[in-house]
């Protein structure tokens, strides 16, 4: 099934949510895809290596989280302080994964849990809320990236950068290759050295295991986008780890 | 661009590759990989990265100060 280009309900309370995302520009604002499933908060990263089928499935809230969130957003703190337990880690990590250093990730998990504090109740439960909060905090990120002078004007070129800071094609013969295991210091390296816009994509869906149609929802980009962008970000990371294993093995 | 999938150049079976994965179809089957090692360590090189990241990324806990910075800063908007 081919993504359908509507622009559903969710939009208004992503908009209420993310008011100045720094990288969209109105006139360039992507139509975003038809996101009608709305996904629970999942506790961590799940499995997501091989087929994505029956990861577009609708998932519905579960009714504990939703009265959590209700309560919340009728301003009950100890509902708040759940919130906050069951989507921590994800946000921190997501921010740990973007800028590298754990006391700005602690910085930015604060800053993104206070604005979920300042605009929870305009959350209308048309998406999902783990969706809603995560744009939120990239949102959050992704001004912090701009105040650094790391910044990106748009995502829309972050996502496309120079053709020189693009992955190489591979229509070469084959030389080396990524056999074996990854050493995971190499990893963070190449992710750490990944344009903005391919880093958030890749930490999105390989890390977090996001689905492509809740990128799309959070970046306001089309689903085929993200899944562009995806395949360019691993096409990226392979050349970089081919070309730090190349150096390695060098004499 | 000829429409049978097996006698696709390896130009045009990787322009369709970020949508053959992200559709969630069993790309390792696909024809044009019966004949060509290249792009089929290709595929597996990106499916041997993206394990990577799921195996070796787990999630992690933000220290307890966050909590507590959280709670003082939100008492402190609140007076």
């Amino acid at each position: 099934m081919g993504p359908q280009f509507k622009t559903p309900v969710v939009v208004d309370a992503l908009q209420t949510a993310a008011t100045s995302i720094p990288w969209q520009r109105g006139s360039e604002r992507k139509r975003m895809p038809n996101s009608s499933s709305p996904t629970q908060a999942r506790s961590g990263p799940r499995p997501n290596g091989g087929s994505e089928q029956g990861r577009t499935a609708p998932r519905q809230t579960n009714p504990a989280d939703a009265e959590v969130l209700t309560r919340a957003q009728a301003g009950d703190h100890e509902a708040f302080a759940q919130l906050y337990s069951l989507h921590k880690r994800r946000i921190y990590s997501l921010c740990l994964r973007m800028v590298g250093n754990v006391a700005e990730a602690e910085d930015l998990t604060q800053e993104a849990f206070l604005q979920l504090h300042r605009k929870i109740a305009t959350f209308r439960g048309d998406s999902a809320f783990s969706t809603w909060l995560h744009r939120l905090a990239i949102n959050v990120v992704l001004m912090q990236l701009r105040k650094k002078g790391l910044a990106l004007i748009s995502l829309d070129e972050a996502m496309e950068p120079a053709p020189e800071e693009g992955p190489s094609r591979s229509f070469g013969a084959p030389d080396l290759t990524l056999s074996g295991a990854i050493d995971r210091l190499a990893l963070e390296r190449a992710v750490a050295d990944l344009p903005t816009g391919y880093r958030l994509i890749f930490i999105l869906h390989d890390v977090e295991g996001f689905e492509h149609n809740e990128i799309a929802s959070m970046l306001d980009c089309s689903i085929g986008n993200s899944k562009s962008q995806l395949h360019k970000a691993r096409l990226k990371l392979r050349d970089a780890l081919r070309s730090q294993k190349r150096s390695e093995e060098r004499p | 661009m000829t429409g049978d999938p097996g006698k696709m150049s390896c130009e045009e079976f990787q322009a369709q590759l970020p949508e053959l994965i992200g559709s969630g179809e069993d790309v390792s089957a696909h024809p044009h990989l019966e004949s060509c090692d290249r792009c089929r360590a290709l595929l597996a090189e990106l499916e041997t990265i993206a394990e990577a990241a799921r195996q070796l990324f787990p999630s992690v806990e933000p220290p307890e100060e966050v909590w507590q910075q959280i709670e003082s800063a939100l008492k402190r908007e609140s007076t």
